[in-house]
């Protein structure tokens, strides 16, 4: 809404049929001269014009929005509000109540990818390369058909005058990490192509002032642009990746309840101070480490440790940042903030596990280490062969740069990241995000998987096995629907869509159980203390009848067919869960599992991947919880589902957003053919080097060949990489 | 041959337009959502700010 709204009413049709004083009242409910705030909502469903068109349609009619502005490619929308009481979080409700599933992002952590001011230096780079190379080649396409004398030189002069500017400005980025290699006597693949660009160029114009017949001016801008789209390829790939990521961090929106006094007040966690007496709903995570004050609870470890079942805690207990309390409200007390709690010393603990890992050498950096030293020998001895065996400095200066643009390395600058550029788009589009491309290298070369137990092979919540049948299970149901506990919240499940008892007088015992009355009785569902059972588990009492209940885990979607498909496929799989040898072995002997351990804390998890890893195993780590991120850390690569822990996915080389963890295995087979298609462009390219040094090195390469090899290598190789953009079966 | 005095400068200031059109493209953010921007020509909605 913005002053156009003001416009004369017969200007836009589509106003003509608002009934009289619709946009009056509209516009009226705005406070004018608000300061604006721009705030970002993450829309995952949307996915075609009509979804683009309801949003800012919904939008734009809200009171106190200003504009609304959906970036379909990113599934956002940026709405910028000028009502200061206006949240995002309400915002994201009302968009999520008309049928677009919302979700607030915190703006800070977004404002920091959201502007790609590297990405469009690089296109504006490649544009004025691609611009320069068109126009040279044109002129040079005249000078092979057989322009001779001033008509040549003419032609020449002006490719010399649109290259040097052009090289200048478009290799920038080749010339800059050349430099930087060279100052830490290192060779990188820059050094090569900056050689080669630079040579090509610099001799091509010594070789017009004495009107010669061969300019390497095309050459040396071909390479220049076909280098640089490997550049923005690769570019692309990790910005991808890197926005992917900061939304998934931006979606954790963290606030703490302060008790102020009588009254209570929302706070980021950053502001909590120690000593602050902070309230916990039920259902909500606890924003600091420090003792229960007052109330009663059930508490969720899961994160933490990995074991599956709540456990009881009162005031004196205990409890860390992390967890989620799950029945009744608490008062806690923060003791431990910021580098005290139990959160930074994992923190620690992964710092150290990335500090121990072997570094990993790229393919592509272990195919320079034996190409750099192998192109600048063969030039050098192509200059000294010839220019012993002619006496002519001028020949063998020209043979020497040819051997090195022919040599230049289009085919590894180009190969690896289109094959990168294919397989993290065919791996978004399945629903993994890959942080950098050594994650997918790694991935291809794993040998041995270890699980985590509970969030990754099994869902959060039990799984109702068996209970009494008729009216014990309405008084259950009626009971279960109550509570927050994830074992109410599995009969309720069961339930659902049954008539529950008519019960009266609710009352929940955090820690306990559930009590109430039914037909005048009373009733109770809990532990075996508080119904008065002899044996472990949930029972449910009416009058002297006891009926007890038991539960299983569920296993993900897909978790029986990935173990099978992992061992298949020939890895050895091991299970690694913080939580009861129970509950473990269980899981484990469902999935046909041998090698499985239970009770792991964080350190017996790197332990056992340290000790796997020098053993010569390459570890490939799937885990979710706050406990498996120093063990993430440690591997040779790791994953994390969506669901998981802020911090697992923070370390994480890969994070499954999709619903399947089967995704491990697609996962595993795309980086299998990434792998197979990047050794394939490396043979291609080095083919390709067979037949044409010794040309070059005789002396027959003329600029109008160099161009036609340098071109045919770069196509041969991106195509071959194109052939990525299915998944593999 | 006097001919390509006329032509080459011709040639390269057409592509130079070409190129200055790209780079004005890049500088409104014209290619910051590519999805949305195929997708909204579907929309019979009028966009009064087309560049986002």
């Amino acid at each position: 809404m913005t002053d156009a709204a003001y416009a004369p009413r017969a200007a836009c049709p589509a106003c003509v049929g608002l009934p009289e004083g619709e946009l009056e009242r509209a516009t009226a409910s705005i406070p004018k001269g608000g300061a604006l705030r721009r705030m970002v909502l993450s829309l995952p469903d949307i996915h075609c014009a009509a979804c683009i068109d309801g949003v800012e349609r919904f939008l734009a009619v809200q009171p106190g929005v200003s504009a609304a502005r959906v970036n379909l490619s990113l599934r956002r929308v940026t709405v910028t509000v000028d009502d200061p009481s206006l949240t995002a979080g309400d915002l994201a409700d009302d968009l999520t109540r008309t049928g677009y599933r919302a979700l607030e992002l915190d703006s800070a952590t977004i404002a920091a990818t959201e502007t790609d001011k590297e990405g469009k230096a690089l296109l504006a780079r490649l544009g004025v390369a691609g611009f320069a190379t068109m126009n040279v080649m044109l002129l040079s396409v005249a000078v092979w058909a057989g322009a001779t004398d001033a008509t040549r030189d003419l032609l020449h002069w002006i490719s010399a005058a649109i290259a040097f500017p052009v090289i200048a400005f478009a290799g920038m980025p080749f010339y800059r990490s050349a430099f930087a290699a060279l100052r830490g006597w290192r060779l990188n693949m820059d050094v090569p192509i900056t050689l080669a660009i630079v040579l090509a160029a610099g001799l091509s114009l010594m070789e017009v002032r004495e009107s010669g017949h061969h300019a390497y001016f095309d050459a040396a801008l071909t390479l220049t642009f076909f280098l640089l789209i490997g550049r923005y390829l690769d570019h692309r790939t990790r910005a991808a990746a890197r926005s992917a990521a900061s939304e998934l961090a931006a979606l954790d929106v963290l606030t703490a309840t302060r008790i102020e006094g009588d009254t209570r007040k929302t706070v980021p966690v950053d502001a909590l101070r120690t000593g602050d007496l902070l309230f916990v709903a039920p259902g909500a995570r606890i924003p600091a480490d420090g003792p229960i004050i007052e109330g009663r609870s059930d508490i969720d470890r899961a994160m933490l440790t990995g074991e599956s079942l709540p456990d009881p805690a009162g005031p004196g207990d205990q409890v860390s940042a992390g967890m989620v309390n799950l029945t009744g409200p608490l008062t806690i007390r923060a003791d431990a903030l910021g580098d005290d709690t139990l959160l930074r010393q994992i923190a620690r603990l992964v710092d150290a596990a990335e500090g121990a890992k072997n570094k990993y050498t790229l393919l592509a950096d272990k195919a320079v280490g034996l190409y750099a030293p192998g192109v600048h020998i063969l030039s050098a001895l192509s200059f000294i062969g010839w220019y012993v065996a002619t006496g002519d400095l001028r020949t063998a200066l020209n043979i020497a740069a040819a051997v090195l643009i022919i040599t230049c390395p289009c085919a590894l600058g180009l190969a690896v990241p289109s094959v990168q550029a294919a397989a993290s788009g065919l791996l978004y589009r399945m629903g993994v995000l890959v942080k950098d491309g050594a994650a997918l290298e790694k991935l291809a070369e794993v040998d041995h998987v270890v699980l985590d137990k509970t969030g990754t092979l099994t869902t959060d919540l039990p799984l109702y096995a068996t209970g009494p049948e008729g009216e014990a299970r309405a008084v259950a149901h009626a009971l279960a629907r109550a509570s927050l506990h994830p074992l109410s919240r599995a009969i309720a499940a069961e339930c659902e869509g049954e008539a529950p008892a008519p019960i009266t007088d609710i009352t929940e015992h955090p820690g306990e159980g559930l009590s109430a009355t039914y037909l005048g009785q009373p009733v109770r569902l809990g532990n075996a203390r508080f119904t008065g059972a002899t044996a472990e588990g949930l029972w449910l009492r009416m009058g002297k009848d006891l009926h007890p209940f038991t539960f299983t885990h569920a296993l993900r979607e897909g978790a029986a067919e990935m173990v099978a498909g992992l061992r298949e496929a020939g890895l050895h799989v091991t299970l690694l869960s913080g939580d009861t040898a129970e509950q473990t072995a269980h899981i484990a002997n469902t999935l046909g599992i041998a090698d499985w351990h239970a009770g792991a804390t964080p350190e017996s998890k790197i332990a056992l991947i340290e000790g796997l890893s020098a053993q010569g195993r390459r570890v490939l780590m799937v885990g979710d919880g706050i406990n498996d991120t120093a063990a993430l850390a440690a591997a040779h690569v790791s994953m994390s589902p969506g669901s998981a822990a802020e911090a697992s996915r923070s370390v994480a080389d890969m994070v499954l957003v999709g619903p399947s963890i089967t995704l491990v295995l697609r996962a595993r087979k795309v980086a299998i053919a990434a792998r197979k298609r990047i050794v394939e462009n490396f043979q291609l390219a080095s083919l390709y080097n067979v037949i044409a040094v010794p040309v070059a090195m005789a002396g027959y390469c003329s600029p109008l060949i160099a161009a036609i090899a340098m071109s045919s290598s770069s196509i041969c190789v991106t195509l071959n990489a194109l052939r990525l953009r299915r998944e593999p079966k | 041959m006097t001919i390509l005095s006329i032509l080459i400068p011709v040639s390269l200031l057409l592509g130079a337009v070409g190129l200055a059109a790209f780079l004005w493209s890049i500088r409104s953010n014209q290619y910051d959502d590519m999805d949305g921007h195929a997708n909204r020509i579907l929309s019979d909605r009028y966009d009064d700010s087309p560049e986002g």
